[in-house]
């Protein structure tokens, strides 16, 4: 069996799909674009050219300046300053950190929730597998900002609030994408074998059928963390969201918010900006992984 | 047709119980109610006093079926901030927001379907391509930013139209409507619009697609075959059968539109249900929470039974299969 899986010239599926990807240029823009924005994001407080939420490095008269103002101590504030002085550049660096933050943490935790539960139900089908898709099917009819002001308003405000109601939020999509391609593994021959060799259903379940249903659950990942990222911010915005002493680009957005009648309108614009650019690379890179991984495609 | 419209229905009504359990759950274990009563130096007497008298120490069953049989009758409690039943604050609202969702709704119907009907007949063109990519940025781009981007090019730069309010309205079946008055659809154009990019994107690529399964067929062949002029074969034919998914999508959107009122209303400071959640949220207005809820629930699952019933009556495959 290792003889075939590993004759040199062939190329493995991974080999494959990444060959596939990388040959659409707006995709591998969008890739590029993405790792600059978490590279932004992670190395934030060494590039900032301040950190906008010391209050010692704030200087409350250089506040609401436009962009490319130039700052007492001779810094260039390029996109302007908010209300407290704060440069915005750095302000819009440190929320990208807490954006991405909750937009990564809540899809990991949904994908793998939502993923393990779509396999039991496609798994063990019957009472089990109605029960959960009952909770799927009502997830699913209630719009997700719906669920998710509806958590913040019993939970209130938090960082950890905001990625628990994402969570729940988000869960019910992989369960249906993990339930639906694994009924179609099932059936299978190889699941068959495995059993059939003495395999437990756990070994069953996350050795031989989960392998097999990464590729439609790929796709839902990239889309969902954009959809996690939007929604966060529009949860801030509203107020609802992230507390201000942690402020995503929603928030700041949201404090921009005010300034803006009075024709004030970086401080809002640059931070939807940086929140449009991330959002955009993501979805172009799940549009791509969705030709790319969708087997009616495949040559 | 019965027995399914009567499944249908016992259905509707499960997910209402569901979700008065989830709400109720919600409010009085995840959420802490004396605490909102309650000011913070209240001495302990007080506070026996106050749980005592709304109830709270009954045991947790009796304390739902007490809430249940309350949402029966229509008494959802007394706002806190208003004085005034919480259901008939949330009733007073509703208009404005289903106004705002109608229009933003029909918005999308009009602009999105010549839109995608014209990218689904010349696939290659240079307009059906730039309105392809617009439709991704109109996914894209969330809703509240391009809301404020709009306030700060139409209303301030430009100065064009009001940048919130529902202005001017007139009255209309015992109700105040903006749509009535030039003023009002002057306050409505911006935040309906807003509400709608979303759903005109969604339209659009719905119909284009529908448009590139239907031109193949035989039946447009023959059309074209018999000497229909071009105009007449898409009107009649093309069109016509792009109609089903769009009124399916309509349905179910509109209650997408109706949550999503919540941030353009927000924005525009239009006097709706949505504005009116968020402000008691942030008041910590307790009961009026529960109310709007309760009510957005049921109007939820009003809008999923009419759309399954519009559904089988314009496609009647759709109930031989059931």
């Amino acid at each position: 069996m290792s003889a075939i899986t590993s004759a040199p010239a062939t190329r493995t599926p991974l080999q494959r799909t990444l060959r596939a990807f990388a040959s659409s240029p707006l995709a591998m823009l969008g890739l590029a674009v993405l790792a600059c924005i978490v590279a932004l994001a992670v190395f934030a407080p060494w590039i900032a050219p301040q950190n906008p939420y010391d209050l010692m490095q704030l200087d409350i008269m250089d506040g609401q300046l436009p962009p490319g103002s130039q700052a007492a101590t001779g810094m260039t504030y390029w996109l302007g300053t908010d209300e407290q002085g704060r440069d915005m550049l750095s302000a819009i660096l440190y929320g990208l950190r807490i954006s991405l933050l909750v937009g990564f943490c809540s899809a990991i935790a949904a994908a793998a929730i939502g993923t393990t539960l779509g396999l039991i139900a496609a798994y063990a089908g019957g009472r089990t597998d109605n029960a959960i898709m009952r909770f799927v099917d009502l997830q699913l009819s209630f719009p997700a900002i719906l669920v998710a002001l509806m958590i913040l308003a019993f939970l209130g405000k938090g960082v950890g609030n905001v990625i628990l109601a994402l969570v729940i939020v988000e869960w019910a999509a992989y369960a249906r994408t993990a339930r639906a391609s694994a009924l179609v593994q099932r059936k299978k021959e190889y699941v068959e074998a495995a059993l059939s060799y003495g395999s437990s259903p756990l070994r069953v379940l996350f050795r031989y059928l989960l392998p097999n249903c990464l590729p439609p659950l790929m796709v839902i990942v990239t889309v969902q963390v954009a959809r996690a990222i939007a929604l966060e911010a529009t949860l801030s915005f509203l107020g609802l969201g992230v507390p201000v002493t942690e402020p995503s680009l929603g928030l700041l957005i949201s404090n921009g918010y005010q300034h803006m009648l009075s024709g004030k309108f970086w401080i809002s614009f640059y931070p939807g900006i940086a929140l449009l650019i991330t959002v955009v690379a993501i979805n172009l890179i799940g549009d791509r992984l969705r030709d790319v991984l969708n087997p009616r495609n495949a040559d | 047709m019965i027995s399914w419209l009567a499944k249908r229905v016992i259905q509707a009504v499960a997910v209402v119980l569901a979700m008065t359990v989830i709400v109720f759950i919600g409010v009085n274990v995840i959420g802490d109610p004396v605490a909102v009563l309650l000011p913070p130096d209240a001495t302990q007497d007080e506070r026996l006093r106050v749980i005592a008298s709304f109830g709270l120490d009954r045991p947790l069953w009796e304390q739902y079926l007490s809430f249940l049989a309350g949402a029966l009758r229509g008494d959802l409690g007394r706002s806190f901030v208003f004085s005034e039943p919480a259901l008939s604050v949330i009733l007073q609202r509703m208009p404005a927001t289903l106004e705002l969702a109608i229009a933003a709704m029909l918005l999308a119907v009009i602009v999105g379907v010549p839109l995608g009907l014209y990218a689904g007949v010349r696939p290659n063109s240079a307009g059906a391509k730039a309105v392809m990519a617009g439709s991704i940025l109109g996914f894209s781009l969330p809703t509240f930013w391009v809301g404020l981007v709009m306030i700060m090019l139409f209303s301030v730069q430009l100065g064009w139209l009001p940048a919130g309010g529902r202005g001017e309205t007139a009255e209309f079946l015992g109700v105040r409507w903006s749509f009535l008055t030039l003023d009002g659809l002057r306050h409505l154009a911006l935040p309906a619009l807003n509400l709608a990019l979303f759903k005109i994107s969604l339209v659009m690529r719905l119909v284009r697609a529908e448009t590139r399964e239907v031109v193949p067929q035989d039946y447009i062949r023959t059309a074209r075959a018999k000497g229909l002029s071009e105009g007449s074969v898409i009107r009649t034919h093309v069109l016509k059968n792009t109609l089903i998914p769009v009124v399916t999508i309509v349905g179910l959107e509109f209650g997408s539109v109706i949550a999503f009122s919540v941030v353009t209303e927000t924005i525009f400071s239009w006097p709706g249900m949505g504005k009116l959640i968020i402000d008691s949220i942030h008041l910590l207005d307790r009961p009026m929470i529960v109310a709007y809820l309760m009510v957005i629930v049921v109007l939820f699952v009003l809008i999923n039974l009419i759309v399954d019933l519009l559904y089988t009556v314009l496609d009647p495959r759709v109930r031989l299969e059931n």
